[in-house]
């Protein structure tokens, strides 16, 4: 688009257009098609994407009001991190990240190793298993585990109950609702991620296998020696892609907890949500999310320059 | 092949073990979504004859895990039978009134949500809104991703390498700016406020010019040196070719929108206008306590996307393993 409009500025400019400059635009003149095939995407792109990425950045420094907009330098920033339900709400999601991204990645990793030996039938079986549970929408399971968290008829004071235990009032009490929320990341099955390490484990030479039985190896040792290290580029997209989700953890909080009890439960996207769609302090909000965006862009360079070197 | 094929005696002692194992998480993985169902279909404040006061099976400690109508139906209906038989019309009324209240209950639920709310409007909604979006994108996607793996003309790396850098960042850092452009385009709470910034994603172009890349170059020249337009070339010659690359692109983007929620709640406010999550969240609010009545719209919403599942499962794993498999 830019260079575009670049071109036809120089071609307005005047009859004697420059060669190297003339052949750029004789180029585009002969691939008038291919800018044609572009358009649609383009300005979609350019309106819903583009311009809202560079504009959150500006407004991230600015006081909007109804009829002016005061630029106010860093102070949202200053805003954000002094607040107490930011503060929360960094340090649950950080929480909840460190806790539910390893469980997922090692449930996968079992789970998947598990049925990469059955036959094709019960390999298609697990596999569809374990991802039904996570094609319905998280509203849907949001919904069902709040009923099963219920304290008075919940499925899980049941269940305690069965073992001796005092009834847990799970997303009613400081103490227990992040915990619960964890736990139920924990329990969804990591459909995605057992189907992208069955897919990878496929992709393993055989013979580094038999190579490793005629050494005398056992199943465990070709495991630890042999599919997890080469399984690390999957390891790494996964970690990254799941580090990424849980930092957006949002349905959960606002179906099952609303942030509470106090700000137990608050996460970085339901404190942007709330700040910019309930309060509409459109400037706060998008300091926040910048602020996402930075810790989001700096766990996934770490995590990929470590897992990355190693080797 | 694998690390426990090749020990056949290992494998014999420990295979019941890992199906017990396997078949046991998947049980307790679905044990959610059977819990949804059986709350739906759950017998609520109901008595029969034998009891001295009405009972909900839907709130009670043990619960019942499974839909105690059924039993109960079948009950009364033999109990019917047995008086009919022993010619005491009046008791056989009484069981045949209990077997329509045990239906009546049962179901209660769906024409309660029916009546009360917009449910099916929203599945309306999120079907048309999730059709159009996918067809939209897969069609710009294909478009974009043809030139910029196959055409070579100024600009084209900037704008590759422009829309591929947006593909990590989070949702939420365009939120505010979208919707000020939304509201200033006058369209909040308006279907295309749904529809529009899902055109603007970029994973779709990215998969598409990596597809695109195998194609031969001597088929487009072919077609070229026949005379044949750019549009014919790429209806004729690229779309088919691009198939597959599109039902992947297709069932995943539908899927995505089918679930998207922040969004939609940010963006719609009526409620008539409302897709299917955002639908749910109104009739929780509303609802906190009526767990029934909530699985049961769990359960309308939940069941076209399993079914989605089961016919195009092919598709969709192919779909997640595109990004984290090297070939």
């Amino acid at each position: 688009m830019a260079a575009q409009q670049n071109s036809n500025t120089v071609n307005n400019t005047g009859e004697k257009i420059i060669i190297p400059k003339k052949t750029v635009w004789m180029r585009m003149k002969e691939n008038k098609v291919a800018y044609l095939f572009l358009l649609p995407k383009l300005i979609f792109f350019t309106v819903f994407m583009l311009i809202p990425i560079l504009w959150a950045f500006v407004i991230s420094f600015q006081d909007r009001g109804v009829f002016d907009v005061d630029y106010v330098g860093f102070k949202h920033y200053f805003e954000a991190f002094q607040s107490p339900i930011f503060r929360a709400a960094l340090w649950n999601t950080l929480l909840y990240t460190i806790v539910t991204v390893p469980a997922f990645i090692i449930t996968a990793l079992i789970i998947a190793s598990f049925i990469y030996p059955l036959g094709q039938v019960s390999q298609a079986f697990f596999r569809s298993a374990f991802y039904l549970p996570t094609v319905t929408s998280m509203v849907i399971i949001a919904m069902v585990w709040r009923w099963m968290y219920n304290y008075r008829f919940g499925l899980f004071n049941y269940i305690i109950g069965f073992f001796g235990f005092e009834p847990v009032n799970w997303l009613g009490q400081t103490s227990t609702a992040l915990p619960s929320l964890m736990i139920m990341a924990i329990l969804i099955p990591p459909g995605a991620g057992i189907i992208i390490y069955l897919a990878a484990m496929n992709n393993i030479n055989p013979s580094l296998y038999e190579a490793a039985d005629i050494d005398g190896a056992n199943a465990f040792q070709k495991w630890i020696r042999i599919t997890i290290p080469l399984l690390k580029p999957t390891t790494l997209y996964l970690v990254i892609l799941s580090t990424i989700g849980s930092f957006q953890v949002f349905t959960q909080i606002i179906m099952m907890t609303g942030g509470g009890p106090g700000y137990s439960t608050e996460t970085l996207v339901h404190v942007i949500y709330k700040t910019a769609f309930r309060d509409f302090n459109f400037g706060l909000a998008s300091a926040q999310s910048v602020i996402l965006f930075f810790i989001i862009m700096g766990f996934a360079i770490v995590q990929f320059k470590s897992l990355r070197t190693e080797k | 092949m694998s690390f426990m094929k090749q020990n056949s005696v290992l494998s014999k002692v420990k295979k019941p073990i890992i199906y017990t194992l396997l078949l046991s998480f998947a049980i307790v993985s679905l044990l959610p979504l059977y819990w949804v169902f059986v709350t739906a279909f759950q017998l609520p404040s109901y008595q029969n004859e034998e009891m001295d006061r009405p009972v909900s099976y839907v709130e009670s400690n043990p619960p019942v895990l499974y839909p105690k109508g059924i039993p109960e139906y079948i009950s009364q209906w033999q109990k019917k039978r047995e008086a009919e038989r022993m010619g005491d019309y009046e008791q056989a009324e009484v069981h045949a009134s209990l077997m329509t209240e045990v239906r009546q209950k049962t179901f209660g639920s769906f024409t309660r949500l029916f009546e009360r709310t917009d449910i099916m409007r929203w599945l309306f909604n999120s079907l048309y809104i999730a059709l159009l979006t996918t067809a939209l994108i897969v069609l710009f996607d294909t478009m974009a991703g043809y030139v910029l793996a196959k055409k070579d003309f100024p600009g084209k790396w900037i704008i590759f390498w422009v829309i591929i850098s947006t593909m990590m960042i989070p949702e939420q850092v365009t939120l505010v700016p979208t919707f000020i452009i939304i509201q200033n385009l006058n369209l909040f709470d308006n279907h295309l406020a749904l529809i529009f910034p899902g055109l603007a994603l970029a994973f779709g172009v990215f998969l598409m010019r990596q597809f695109l890349l195998s194609i031969p170059d001597e088929l487009l020249e072919a077609a070229k040196i026949d005379g044949a337009s750019e549009w014919k070339i790429f209806r004729s010659i690229v779309l088919p070719l691009a198939a597959p690359a599109m039902a992947v692109l297709g069932i995943f983007t539908f899927v995505q929108m089918w679930n998207s929620f922040l969004w939609p709640i940010i963006v719609i406010n009526s409620t008539e206008l409302m897709t299917l999550p955002a639908g749910l969240k109104t009739l929780q609010d509303a609802n906190l306590a009526d767990f029934k009545l909530l699985m049961t719209g769990a359960t309308i919403a939940a069941v076209p996307m399993i079914i989605f599942f089961l016919i195009f499962q092919r598709y969709i794993i192919k779909g997640l393993t595109l990004g984290g498999v090297k070939e």
